[in-house]
């Protein structure tokens, strides 16, 4: 059977820490990489007759992000106590948000700009609030069963967000993923690390196959330990092509057996199931009475919607509307983020051609950010002094291949584009000049004269090299064109 | 007078006039806990050597004329429940047997910043879980008026420790009545302030929706002074209400003529001892007498109280009591023993083949944690952690958990509905005098019935306070339980201030051995 015989179902668990100075419930830093047990308290090392404090802060973000995220906000929200043991949640619960989360219904759209996947919107069945576990370090070294708990990140603040099951491939996903990551930048709400597991995603994912007696769907399987959108891919494609076999074997449907915890292996390529439950676990979730409840009231959601911002999708319209430029090129200049959006649109507006503001964003700013390992933030060129350079391309005064040249320089030094095009001795060259050369050049190589007049106007390239020794300041477009004009009439 | 007889009010007054120094009087304490608490056995601990720095420190700054706190030089005792900075806080349980709080409970702090004197860590059912003092981990309290009986709990030793003169004044908790009833049965004066009036900060959690810090005295007037200490919001308690505290002292003057005193009809039925009923009616006479009118009223949901307590509270009970697990702090299971155990019980299935049995075995995390809680609670705390966590599980949560927040409702709009027609309610605290140690030991459930005319008040959140109104023909104490909406506590302290000005009831003291 071929691959297409099945639709994947994919729905996504994302958990994003959020960029609070202090945690949900106390005020200890949330600063990653400190040493172990030094950010801690009463209150998020679960002492005894410690009582938790929201954060309004981190309520504020995760406000903001629902309502990015097209959500529904409850005018009335709660907290709840998931309880469960583990060494690494001091207090034996985490407080949470069950039957009541602060925020549902939304929805955010994926599309590609290479066409693969078509434009569509995945679904956000709800958007809430919790409390971090600590680290467990296990050291199992020479036998001994030692492990090791930190609390710093115990009770940072979580955002859940959880997606319908809405993507039908591990493309999808991955979509989904960048532009949720995209977002979420934008919204400056997480940093998205996952290397710092500040994004943190898991999967769920099945497939649904059509067989003469209708369609049948297969047991879902939660895939964990995915450190990269590209993990997710590849763990989401390899999970979808074992369930097909697993099914083609066994022929199990959902409901057949237990949802199964599976793992995926980064070096081995391959999802392990991991150690099944002997009992479905009972959180025995109920209302934290240590906490208020929280009342949004529509003034609220109002003053934090109109502060949104422009996020990615609209600028990418915007971008494609008023500089007429490709989908293509407005995803790559969004999806450098808001600075580097910025920059282009100062770029674009104070050299007055969006296009080519495009193409030397795209090409040359974004080449030295990426050779110099630097931020758009931290780029000595701005984009008003390198407008007057794009002015100088745009009014054919200075070629592209030169104005790189000039371009390397400005951006090691303050100079204008007209100061370095002077140090550079670039001149633009006097069209009669460029008449004379051309003639000269003409004069000196018959055989090109007689390939143009054949047709092949190509031929008429190899004089640029001619000319360039002459006078490299000629410009080789208008080079062409008049050698061309001029050949015709010999 | 000899000091120990006088209130804490008293005390005070002679402390600011300099008729009696903080070290006599500490001294003073001091001496009557050494000669009568081996048979009392109120205290878990006593800091002599610190008190008396306290009380010195305290005596210097009045010589010197600097400014003192409101409770300057007051001996006081805390129950053994309540976070004290670097001060074992055992919660009478073996689980925290040396436990030492890194930080103060926000009651503990507000005590030193009025400079009381803190004297001792006072005895308590284990985890305030109990109505009798039985429970604790380490001894029963006994009750100073016989010293065969209990003294009431959970707040046992803090009750027990006023009655016997060994403290003028000490904090409990009350969660179903542990203040009220110990109070009762010892003949003091114990308040239940409203939910929200007092922080819960370093209160270490049983129930947290009922949970609630209040002062024990000789007089209303003694726990007027201390819930103007203690009162008031705390940014670490999000339950802690926002209002201005009252001047409570002042308030106990205020005139009530024409007070409206609700008697519950339902209070006064089956199973109240006759001399209580007897004590609690003249009481209410002496109240006509000064004025207050009397006015029939009906609690109708007030007979599911017990019931809704007994799910709400362990509940709540069964998730805050996860904590002590034996990863962090607390009781830890020895564990060569267990791993031992575990590496035997392994190889015996081993040898057999037994893969089945092998995937069964605990892990030794798990183990720790069983072994830990096994050994660390003791049985009742055990028995409500084990009624909250059934009680909470999936299929169960809304038959018992769901329906018992509604009654709970239903029981607070009783009390709204009757606080319409009256200003306080008034009736008995418990349906009998205190009863013998081990009497209902074996019966939990007639144990869970002391709590019958307190946990609605912690159900609804509203304020109450016990005062002594008499003595059994066997010589022991009667209390009256007045009852006054959330945040009436200046009613409520000036009623009870009102009866013990017309009364002596709370001047009496045991004769101790």
């Amino acid at each position: 059977m071929s691959e297409t015989s099945y639709d994947i179902v994919i729905g996504l668990e994302i958990h994003v820490q959020l960029l609070t100075a202090s945690k949900l419930f106390c005020g200890c830093s949330t600063k990653f990489g400190a040493p172990p047990n030094t950010q801690t308290c009463p209150v998020c090392t679960g002492m005894p007759g410690s009582l938790p404090v929201m954060n309004r802060r981190a309520f504020e973000l995760g406000l903001r992000t629902a309502l990015a995220l097209n959500c529904q906000i409850a005018p009335f929200t709660k907290w709840d106590r998931k309880n469960y043991y583990y060494p690494d949640l001091p207090k034996g619960y985490q407080i949470s948000q069950f039957d009541l989360p602060f925020s549902s219904e939304g929805w955010l759209e994926i599309s590609d700009p290479k066409g693969k996947i078509e434009p569509r919107r995945i679904g956000i069945i709800r958007a809430h609030l919790e409390e971090d576990a600590g680290k467990s370090m296990h050291d199992e070294a020479a036998g001994q069963a030692d492990s090791r708990i930190d609390l710093n990140r115990t009770g940072t603040p979580l955002l859940e967000i959880v997606s319908k099951p809405d993507m039908r491939s591990p493309a999808e996903a991955k979509a989904f993923l960048t532009e949720l990551k995209l977002l979420l930048t934008y919204l400056e709400v997480s940093d998205c690390n996952m290397q710092e597991g500040s994004l943190r995603v898991d999967a769920n994912v099945n497939l649904h196959i059509p067989t003469p007696d209708g369609k049948i769907a297969t047991p879902i399987v939660e895939i964990k330990n995915m450190n990269s959108f590209r993990a997710v891919e590849r763990a989401l494609t390899y999970e979808a092509a074992r369930q097909y076999e697993v099914w083609q074997e066994t022929g199990q449907k959902i409901g057949d057996i237990p949802k199964q915890t599976r793992g995926w292996d980064d070096v081995a390529n391959i999802t392990r199931g991991q150690r099944h439950k002997e009992e479905s676990s009972d959180y025995r979730y109920f209302p934290d009475p240590d906490l208020v409840p929280v009342t949004v009231t529509e003034a609220t959601v109002a003053d934090a919607r109109a502060a949104l911002g422009e996020l990615p999708a609209a600028l990418r319209t915007r971008l494609e509307a008023t500089f007429g430029l490709t989908p293509y090129d407005s995803d790559v200049i969004v999806n450098q983020g808001k600075r580097g959006v910025e920059y282009f649109l100062e770029l674009a507006t104070h050299s007055g051609d969006g296009k080519l503001a495009s193409n030397w964003f795209q090409q040359d700013v974004l080449r030295t950010l990426t050779e110099q390992k630097i931020e758009i933030d931290q780029f000595g060129l701005r984009p008003e002094r390198l407008a007057g350079l794009l002015q100088k391309v745009r009014g054919k005064e200075i070629d592209t291949s030169r104005a790189r040249e000039v371009f390397a320089a400005m951006a090691t030094s303050q100079k204008s584009a007209a100061e370095v095009m002077a140090e550079l001795g670039i001149v633009q060259v006097d069209e009669s000049q460029l008449v004379e050369l051309c003639r000269e050049l003409l004069a000196a190589n018959p055989k090109i004269v007689a390939d143009i007049k054949e047709g092949r106007g190509k031929a008429a390239g190899a004089l640029i090299g001619q000319a360039k020794k002459k006078n490299p300041n000629v410009n080789p477009g208008r080079l062409m064109e008049i050698c061309l004009e001029l050949a015709q009439g010999m | 007078m000899s000091v120990h007889e006088l209130s804490a009010s008293e005390l005070i007054a002679q402390l600011n006039a300099g008729e009696i120094t903080s070290t006599e009087l500490t001294r003073a304490c001091l001496d009557r806990i050494e000669r009568y608490d081996d048979r009392v056995q109120a205290f878990l601990q006593v800091g002599a050597e610190s008190a008396l720095e306290q009380a010195q420190a305290i005596d210097q700054k009045r010589k010197q004329k600097q400014p003192v706190g409101p409770l300057a030089g007051l001996p006081v005792g805390i129950k053994d429940l309540l976070c004290t900075q670097g001060v074992v806080t055992t919660c009478g349980s073996k689980m925290l047997e040396h436990f030492r709080p890194p930080y103060d409970a926000t009651v503990i702090a507000r005590l030193k910043q009025a400079d009381a004197v803190l004297l001792g860590r006072l005895n308590l059912d284990e985890f305030a879980m109990g109505g009798s003092c039985e429970n604790s981990a380490y001894f029963p309290t006994r009750n100073p008026w016989d010293l065969e009986r209990i003294p009431g709990g959970s707040s046992g030793g803090s009750a027990a420790a006023v009655a016997a003169g060994m403290l003028p004044l000490t904090l409990g908790t009350d969660t179903g009545g542990s203040i009220r009833l110990p109070a009762g049965l010892c003949g003091v004066t114990g308040l239940k302030p409203s939910y929200g009036r007092v922080s819960r900060y370093g209160l270490v959690a049983f129930a947290s929706s009922l949970d609630q810090i209040g002062p024990f005295g000789q007089t209303a007037e003694d726990c007027a002074l201390a819930l103007e200490v203690i009162a008031g919001h705390d940014p670490h308690d999000s339950t802690s209400v926002a209002q201005p505290v009252p001047a409570y002292r002042a308030a106990l003057r205020q005139p009530l003529e024409g007070l409206r005193l609700g008697i519950v009809r339902e209070h006064f039925g089956e199973g109240l001892d006759a001399e209580v009923e007897k004590a609690v009616r003249e009481a209410l006479r002496v109240y006509e007498s000064l004025g207050a009118k009397l006015v029939d009223i009906s609690l109708p949901h007030a007979k599911y109280g017990v019931a809704v307590y007994y799910l709400i509270a362990p509940c709540e009970a069964s998730s805050n009591l996860a904590r002590y697990d034996g990863a962090h702090y607390g009781h830890r299971t020895d564990e060569k023993a267990m791993h031992k155990q575990l590496a035997e019980e392994r190889a015996v299935l081993q040898a057999a083949g037994n893969e089945r049995g092998l995937g069964q075995l605990d892990s030794a995390l798990v183990r720790m944690y069983r072994a830990s809680r096994a050994e660390g609670f003791g049985a009742e705390v055990k028995r409500r952690i084990m009624l909250g966590t059934y009680a909470l599980s999936a299929g169960y949560y809304d038959a018992y958990y769901l329906k018992a927040l509604r009654v709970r409702r239903l029981i607070r709009q009783d009390f709204d509905e009757a606080f319409r027609q009256v200003d306080l309610i008034a009736g008995p605290v418990s349906a009998a005098p205190a009863f013998r140690i081990g009497e209902k030991a074996d019966d939990p459930l007639s144990m869970y019935l002391v709590d019958l005319y307190t946990v609605s008040a912690n159900l609804a959140g509203i304020a109450g306070i016990s005062v002594p109104c008499g003595i059994s023909q066997s010589g022991l104490p009667i209390g009256l339980q007045l009852q006054a909406p959330a945040f009436g506590e200046e009613k409520l302290l000036a009623g009870a201030h009102l009866y013990q000005q017309a009364t002596d009831w709370h001047r009496r003291r045991p004769q101790l051995p």
